[in-house]
């Protein structure tokens, strides 16, 4: 009898949304990083932690180029229909409604002269001023129009902070890219690339990703993170609101079922009035251009065996594929040069083609170590509840590229 | 014994004519070594340094510096890193080749700047996303 309860607790261990839900806002909720998660299943036993565990808490910190926001600005006396904007000199798109306008990360400061002397610098643009938009500073609008009888002004200069918009919404079409590609230089001269800087022949290389922590690679058949998701963006309350631009399900897969190359992606939006500024960070990649680094923090919500088993992933056991950024990823010529764990990678040096390479990451573990343990302590304190996703991502899904066919004749 | 300080020093428009290196190894037998430097005639202008010599020596040199109106600061001033801006994200690694900039725990993978390790060769300021590392000139 007692072999047979035993036996019943263990195999059908389950745990609903509700339930976990209900122990988190009475406090009683049992949280772990994804970092933790590791020793505690070594000591446990995955049975027994299965029925302990409440929620993983997952994180990255990183450049995330497909980012932006929605900003509203509230109408000024006359009237404008905005059809041209600039905040602090980088142009927003402002083909929809009167004050409302869409800033992207990557877009560049007007009169930058991007590669023109080569490699441009880029000191400022989209991502710098989301960064200085989420730090409460004041920005510049500069905006045209044509005017219009229900709409006359045809021009505004002035200066706004955060809080004098009536939304500032951050909405990013593809963030927390499940893995992602290694790359190098195997040229004779350095290059500059989204990578950061790649020294010739062989002399560096840049991996990407939280590794172990990060929140697609502890899901990796997308079990729990799916569209509704909440997340932690940036310090606010956000969520998944689609699949992510080049969400690819169909990728080759360790026998773990994690990927070894860039995968499943997520869309993601939050109030950028409740984020904090620590994590929202405008980047300059020399000879490249602009973008937004961003902090992002998942939790995965303990249903089952399996979903606890897949969060215990460890470095050593994910893979990424090294490309040359030189020649085969620019030309897509498909062909890779090998494969690390995220453990040797981390080791500071790999082995590849015969000569020892020095290894460097723009991807911040620090960071998303640390949005783990916010997210923790959200979740501990019932101040953040998860919810179930509405739609799955895509699980059989694979990436198209761009034939150039030409103009019809 | 000998001893070796890093020092900077920041020349005003009216000492940009005095040949201070000079003064430095003839009359104090210090060697200098110069990192980075740049003294034009009518502008301001720094120099960046190492003096290497006996320690009553150097404390006689700061002596003389100090009738002039030079500034001297001690230590490594030309390279700024911005603990703050830093994200910790590693990007420099690969390009400080004396280790200044290396991560300092390898658990946490906290980032940190030895200055004294320092050369200023200001190949981490292009190297970071994120205006981390600058330069005072």
């Amino acid at each position: 009898m007692i072999f047979v309860i035993l036996f019943a607790g263990t195999r059908t261990m389950s745990k609903s949304y509700q339930s976990i839900n209900e122990k988190i806002a009475a406090g009683k909720a049992v949280v772990l990083t994804a970092e933790e998660v590791i020793d505690y299943v070594d000591r446990k036993g995955l049975e027994a932690a299965a029925k302990e565990v409440d929620v993983v808490t997952t994180a990255t910190f990183g450049p995330m180029c497909s980012s932006g926001c929605f900003l509203n600005f509230g109408h000024s006396k006359p009237k404008m229909r905005i059809t041209e904007a600039w905040i602090n000199d980088v142009q927003a798109y402002c083909g929809i409604a009167a004050v409302d306008v869409y800033l992207g990360a990557t877009q560049l400061r007007h009169n930058d002269p991007a590669n023109m002397y080569h490699p441009g610098e880029f000191r400022y643009g989209g991502g710098h001023v989301i960064e200085e938009l989420v730090a409460g500073k004041k920005v510049q609008l500069f905006a045209l129009s044509y005017g219009t009888e229900d709409y006359p002004r045809r021009e505004i200069r002035t200066m706004v902070a955060i809080d004098d918009l009536n939304q500032a919404i951050m909405v990013n079409p593809r963030n927390c890219y499940q893995n992602y590609n290694v790359a190098v230089n195997l040229s004779d001269k350095r290059i500059y690339t989204y990578m950061g800087i790649l020294k010739a022949r062989l002399r560096s290389m840049t991996y990407s990703s939280a590794g172990q922590l990060s929140p697609l690679l502890n899901d990796p058949l997308y079990q729990t993170i799916g569209v509704g998701s909440s997340v932690w963006l940036a310090g606010a309350r956000g969520l998944v609101y689609s699949q992510g631009t080049q969400h690819t399900s169909l990728v080759e897969r360790s026998e773990n079922d994690v990927p070894v190359e860039g995968a499943g992606t997520l869309a993601l939006s939050a109030n950028m009035k409740e984020m904090l500024p620590e994590f929202v960070r405008g980047v300059s990649l020399q000879g490249y251009g602009v973008s937004l680094a961003l902090g992002v923090g998942v939790p995965i919500p303990i249903l089952n065996v399996d979903i606890l088993r897949r969060t215990t992933v460890r470095d050593s056991e994910i893979y990424a594929t090294v490309m040359d950024y030189s020649e085969d990823y620019p030309q897509k010529t498909g062909k890779t040069l090998g494969r690390f764990s995220y453990a040797e990678l981390r080791s500071g040096q790999v082995e590849l083609l015969g000569k020892k390479v020095p290894v460097t990451s723009l991807s911040s573990y620090y960071k998303a170590l640390r949005i783990c343990e916010l997210l923790k302590a959200e979740i501990q304190s019932g101040s953040f509840l998860l919810s179930e996703p509405s739609q799955p991502l895509p699980a059989a899904q694979a990436m198209r590229g761009l034939e150039c066919v030409g103009p019809e004749r | 014994m000998s001893i070796t300080k890093k020092i900077y020093l920041y020349f005003p428009k009216s000492e940009t004519e005095k040949p201070i290196v000079y003064q430095l190894v003839k009359d104090f037998n210090l060697i200098i070594n110069i990192f980075r430097a740049k003294v034009t005639p009518e502008e301001e202008g720094y120099l960046s340094l190492d003096v290497t010599g006996q320690e009553a020596d150097i404390e006689r040199a700061f002596a003389y510096l100090s009738t002039l109106e030079v500034v001297i600061h001690v230590g490594n001033k030309g390279l700024r890193w911005d603990a703050e801006r830093c994200t910790h994200c590693g990007a420099c690694v690969v390009h400080c080749p004396t280790g200044a900039l290396a991560f300092a725990d390898t658990a946490t993978r906290r980032l940190a700047f030895t200055e004294d390790v320092c050369v200023e060769c200001h190949a981490c300021i292009p190297a970071c996303p994120f205006g981390a590392c600058s330069s005072s000139f």
